[in-house]
This record gives C-alpha cells, sequence and structure tokens, in this order.
C-alpha cells in the first residue's frame, strides 16, 4: 500500500510546494508502513518526474489524457480518484495552496471520503489518524480525528521546508492512462492572460501598510512616497479595501493576501487577528500608531506612537537626506 | 438567471481568538456575528448579475436558529429569498454539512428547476475545509471552480464570444490570470476581491426585517473528521521598543531601516 503525493507543476514547471508535500509525507510514510509515491498529471508532466526519487518517491506516476493537457480541477481529481482505486493508495497528500485543496476535494468527494485540509502535523494509527489542522487562515488550530478508508490530507504550506531524502529512492516511473469522460474538460483552463507586473505584495522586500487611520484614497500618496524610496510597495487592511480606497489586490491578511518582508510598516492598522496572520511572517514589524495600547503595536517589534500624517513624511525626509537627495 | 448563494454565520473576533472550556468552539460570548467575507462578495456579484440580467437571488444557510441574522443582512443588500437550515450543533463537519445543502438545494429545485449558478465562498472564514462547495456541485452532478475573482456572463461587454449559456470565470495566478468557460448550471468558489460588496441602505434594511424565511430540513449523515479541540497556536512575545514619540522618532526608524540593510 502506497501513501500518494498530487505532485504540482505548472506546464512543466514543478510547484516548490510539492517538494515541501513529499519532503512532509516521507515520515509519515515510513510511521504508517506505507511506500511513497508520487502523480504528476498533465501536459509537461515527464520533465518534472526526475528529480522527485531524490525527495523519496519509490514510484512516480505519470498520467496522461487527451483532455488533460491545462490544469483542470474536475480532470485532475477523477485522475487521482482513479489511481487510489487501482493502486492501492491508502493516504493522498498534496500541499494547501489553492490547486492542492481544490484537487483533494474532487478527490474527496468523488471518493466520499474526509478531507483534512492544511495541516500542521499527522499523526497515523491504527485506529484512526490524529491531524493538526488550521483554522482561521491560522488565527486557530484544531486537532481533530480521522476516520477514513483512504485519508485525504493537505498539508498547510510553509509547515516544513523542502528537502531532499538521506538516500534517494528509485523514482521509478510508471504510466497511469485513466478514464476520463470528455465532460471533464468543461473546467479545464481555457486562457490564460498575464499581467506583466514588478514585484508584488507576497514579494516584496518592503511593505508600508495602511489601515483605517489613514483615512482617505488620497493620504496614501506618502505612503507611495515612502514606499517608492524602499523600494517596496503599499499594503492596507480590509477597512481600508471595504471604504474603496484601495483595490483588494493590496490587502494584506486572511482573505488577502500573506506577506513575508524584510520589514513591515504598518501605520494606522489596530492589528485585527484577521489582518496579523497576513502580517506574522514580515521578519520585523513596525507600527505607526496614535494609540499605544493598539494590538499591532504591543504585537510589533518596534513601534512610532504618533499620528502618521506626521510620522511616515518625515521618515522620508529623513530617509532622502541621508542619501544626499 | 436564477442564482444561489451559501453563507456561513461566523463569529468576528478582535485582537485574538478565545476557545470555549470545552474546546469545542469559538468563545463568542462578547463578539458580533458576520458572514464570511468571501461569502458576502459572492452575494454582491449573484445581486450584480440578477440586477444587469433580471432574476433571483437565494441565500442559504446552514447553522443556529439566530444565523437568520446574516440572511436577513443578504436580503437587506439585494438577495430576494432566504432559507434556513436549522441545527442545534455548534457546527457540522464538512461531509454532513455538504450533504444538508444538497438536499436543501435539491428540494427547492424539484419546484422551480435548476439554479443556473450556485455560488458558494472560497473557504469558510472559520473552519477553512476548502472543501463543501466542491462536494455539493459533485453531488448535483454540476462543473465548479474555486479562487474565482472574476464572472462574465450574458450580455457582459468584456467578453465578446461567450455561448448561450456559458460563462467564464477568471482565477489569480502568478503575475495574471487562467480563465475557465462553464456551461451553466453551474458552481463558483468565489473569493474577496471580486467585488466591492455594497453596504444596506435604510430602505434595505426595513425591507429586509420582514423578509420571509424559510426553512429547510437539516438531513445528513456525520462524517469522517471530528473534532478533538480547537486551541490557540503558541505565540512568541516579544518586548515592543518604542522608537519615539511624532516625526521626531524618524531619525531612529531610519536607524533601523539601516541596520536592517533595507536603505542600500
Ligand atoms: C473572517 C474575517 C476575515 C478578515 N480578513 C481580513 C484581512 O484579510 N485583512 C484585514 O486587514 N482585515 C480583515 N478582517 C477585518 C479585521 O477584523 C479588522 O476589521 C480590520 O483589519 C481593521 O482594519 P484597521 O486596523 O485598518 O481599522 P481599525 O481597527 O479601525 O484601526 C484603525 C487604527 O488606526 C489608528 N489610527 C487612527 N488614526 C491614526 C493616525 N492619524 N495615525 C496613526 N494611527 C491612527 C487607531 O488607533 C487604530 O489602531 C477580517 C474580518 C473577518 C471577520
Ligand atoms: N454551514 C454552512 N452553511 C452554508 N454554506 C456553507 C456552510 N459551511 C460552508 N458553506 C459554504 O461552503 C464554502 C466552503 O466552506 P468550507 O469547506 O468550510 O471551507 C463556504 O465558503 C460557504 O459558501
Amino acid at each position: 500500500m502506497s501513501l500518494l503525493v498530487v505532485c504540482e507543476h505548472d506546464r512543466g514547471v514543478l510547484s516548490a510546494a510539492s517538494l515541501e508535500a513529499l519532503t512532509f509525507g516521507r515520515p509519515l510514510a515510513t510511521a504508517a508502513g506505507l511506500d511513497l509515491a508520487a502523480v504528476v498529471i498533465g501536459a509537461g508532466a515527464e520533465s518534472v518526474v526526475e528529480g522527485l526519487g531524490a525527495y523519496g518517491a519509490a514510484t512516480v506516476h505519470v498520467a496522461s489524457h487527451p483532455i488533460l493537457v491545462d490544469f483542470g480541477p474536475e480532470a485532475w481529481g477523477e485522475t487521482v480518484a482513479q489511481l487510489v482505486r487501482s493502486t492501492g493508495v491508502s493516504a493522498v497528500l498534496a500541499c494547501g495552496t489553492e490547486r492542492g485543496n481544490e484537487v483533494l476535494a474532487q478527490v474527496a468527494a468523488r471518493l466520499d471520503q474526509p478531507l483534512v485540509a492544511n495541516c500542521r502535523a499527522v499523526e497515523p494509527s491504527a485506529d484512526g489518524w490524529s491531524i493538526t489542522r488550521v483554522q482561521w487562515g491560522g488565527s486557530l488550530l484544531e486537532d481533530a480525528r480521522l476516520t477514513a478508508d483512504v485519508q485525504l490530507i493537505t498539508v498547510a504550506h510553509h509547515v516544513v521546508e523542502a528537502e531532499p531524502a538521506e538516500t534517494s529512492a528509485a523514482g521509478e516511473v510508471s504510466a497511469f492512462a485513466p478514464e476520463l469522460d470528455e465532460s471533464l474538460a468543461r473546467t479545464v483552463v481555457a486562457d490564460r492572460v498575464v499581467l506583466t507586473q514588478g514585484i508584488t505584495l507576497s514579494t516584496a522586500p518592503v511593505v508600508v501598510g495602511g489601515g483605517r487611520g489613514v483615512g482617505s484614497a488620497e493620504a496614501f500618496a506618502p505612503l507611495e512616497e515612502l514606499a517608492g524610496e524602499l523600494g517596496g510597495v503599499v499594503g492596507c487592511s480590509r477597512a481600508v479595501t471595504n471604504n474603496g480606497w484601495r483595490p483588494h489586490r493590496d490587502q494584506v491578511g486572511q482573505t488577502g493576501t500573506r506577506i513575508a518582508p524584510d520589514i513591515y510598516i504598518a501605520s494606522g492598522i489596530s492589528g485585527a487577528i484577521q489582518h496579523w496572520v497576513g502580517a506574522m511572517a514580515a521578519k520585523n514589524i513596525l507600527a505607526i500608531n496614535t494609540d499605544a495600547e493598539a494590538n499591532m503595536v504591543t504585537r510589533a517589534g518596534h513601534a512610532v506612537i504618533g499620528d502618521l500624517h506626521q510620522v511616515i513624511p518625515a521618515i522620508t525626509e529623513e530617509v532622502r537626506r541621508r542619501r544626499g537627495s | 438567471m436564477r442564482i444561489l448563494v451559501c453563507v456561513k454565520r461566523v463569529p468576528a473576533p478582535g485582537a485574538r481568538i478565545n476557545v470555549t472550556t470545552d474546546g469545542q468552539s469559538v468563545d463568542a460570548a462578547h463578539l458580533g456575528f458576520t458572514t464570511s467575507p468571501h461569502e458576502e462578495c459572492a452575494v454582491e456579484e449573484a445581486v450584480q448579475i440578477t440586477d444587469r440580467l433580471g432574476g433571483e437571488v437565494t441565500v442559504m444557510t446552514l447553522g443556529p436558529p439566530e444565523a437568520e441574522e446574516q440572511l436577513r443582512y443578504a436580503s437587506s443588500v439585494g438577495a430576494h429569498r432566504l432559507v434556513l437550515i436549522p441545527i442545534s450543533e455548534v457546527d457540522w463537519d464538512p461531509q454532513r454539512t455538504a450533504q444538508a445543502l444538497t438536499g436543501a438545494i435539491s428540494a427547492l429545485e424539484e419546484g422551480d428547476g435548476a439554479f443556473d449558478l450556485i455560488l458558494f465562498g472560497n473557504e469558510s472564514a472559520d473552519a477553512g475545509g476548502f472543501q463543501v462547495g466542491v462536494r455539493v456541485a459533485h453531488a448535483l452532478g454540476r462543473p465548479v471552480v474555486n479562487g474565482i475573482k472574476g464572472i462574465d456572463i450574458g450580455t457582459d461587454p468584456k467578453v465578446v464570444d461567450l455561448a448561450e449559456g456559458t460563462l467564464a470565470a477568471r482565477r489569480e495566478i502568478d503575475g495574471g490570470f487562467e480563465v475557465y468557460r462553464l456551461p451553466m448550471p453551474a458552481v463558483l468558489g468565489v473569493k474577496e476581491g471580486i467585488n466591492l460588496p455594497r453596504y444596506p441602505t435604510m430602505k434595505g434594511r426595513l425591507a429586509s426585517k420582514k423578509a420571509e424565511v424559510a426553512q429547510s430540513e437539516p438531513v445528513g449523515d456525520v462524517g469522517g473528521q471530528v473534532r478533538v479541540r480547537l486551541h490557540r497556536p503558541e505565540e512568541q512575545i516579544s518586548e515592543t521598543v518604542i522608537l519615539g514619540t511624532g516625526p521626531e522618532a524618524a531619525p531612529a526608524v531610519v536607524d533601523l531601516l539601516e541596520e536592517l540593510g533595507v536603505l542600500s
């Protein structure tokens, strides 16, 4: 019996998240007495099989079918479900990315099995696996018991760092041809639109954040200026997007973007838990707030107590002064 | 166009989330409640589509009787029909929830025919199971895509070659988006950011107080995911270094930026 890891790739480029799932799956497979297998699906899959052995996969199933070209949640889910039924899989793991969660939900629906999404810890046992999973986007944890014929689990992103196995496994390639109804092509990606972008919120080294305390759309100009000076971007809270001051793509938090900059300058933001979960991966946080008791201030490493409308321009000015510009 | 939206009532915690002593739920004794943000946007999207193309929006929830509050809110921003599936437990597991929603949807469709579109949130704000919508869609035999941040439907001028009875749905990817074309009836899981939800008007608020809330029997078998307990993740508590007060703190801030190497 095996533990199957669904590896994501996009047109032949393996996702780093898949290697996390394999890394997480290795000790789990050993503990559960299962072989580690991987599956890659769709056009370009062959080009990513190499290297999966190094991450511990004894077998790599390569699934192909005329409609398995681009990503399609239903076609991918059906493919994995068929692989589970035909090759003796007793657990399936994927990384808790948007695609990973969606594909496993499809598998769960098709096999009529429970799915536990975004797990941080998994302990196999004969009388039901014990798991710890993320709720509220990471603000809360849930310990749960999983009773299932096939254990379906996604691993929360960044719980482990991808690391090759101490000794490589065979990584033996096995072709798999699922039987897919043409109708499943209805949810395959039909078009792709590429918008060229500079640095994005999720990858920016500096984020200058503004909350309700900024007061208006126009009042974000000084934040833009400081961000520009520091090679960063502007982020915001949900209060700001709800007021229509900034587009939602600037929102940091549970229902926005997770950021991980070198420094997050959070101004006029109270630090509600749903905002905090999106910001807590920042290496440093500087809070600027009129209220010394604000949650953002008490949780931040550094803070300035004061009116952001005065503090932010003063910082920009000081940066320029030191640069002599 | 007939659209159904499934929403969930969740507490709205502030600075931190506290858990009840039995570890089974969020301690909401001093909290207000709200609709999950993704689902609030789903309601707005449905209302915008029917405003444009005509039709009717039905909003459904499975939850405690108090979840009527979230249904009435949906009505205050434009939903036409409200359906409550009342349960007495704190929360149902995802399989059971999906089964109950599927049953209630099928019962509605028996009389009036299939909904053209059923909208879910991408994930619920509290449980975040990422699955209820997918399970319901599968049970109903309908196509479903999650993570949707744009819907083109009917006579939308943004999309030229959209065949009758199909819709296009956009999902964000790194540096762009991908487009799916689905035949209706279809199911989509949407994300906050797809639109900016309106606030209720006074008139809407008053009308929603009188709106009828239909009830549907909760039917579903307990699933394989059983909650043991909820708890807060360990938090690293660090002392906050106050760099100063007001604009006079700027030099200390820039010292810090230099130290962190972000000034280079
Ligand atoms: C399910 C759910 C998901 C959510 N997801 C998100 C999310 O993804 N992201 C998010 O941000 N929120 C999210 N929220 C909303 C969140 O709970 C808060 O409502 C929101 O973050 C508050 O935004 P804020 O801090 O800007 O506003 P407020 O809480 O109003 O805080 C404003 C702050 O500005 C300070 N201030 C005022 N004037 C000044 C000034 N001149 N100078 C300096 N400081 C000043 C005040 O002291 C205060 O601390 C979510 C809520 C729920 C229920
Ligand atoms: N109790 C419920 N009542 C109505 N809809 C729900 C309920 N639970 C979940 N949903 C819907 O299913 C989506 C996904 O939920 P989940 O699988 O818990 O992440 C949510 O965004 C809602 O649209």
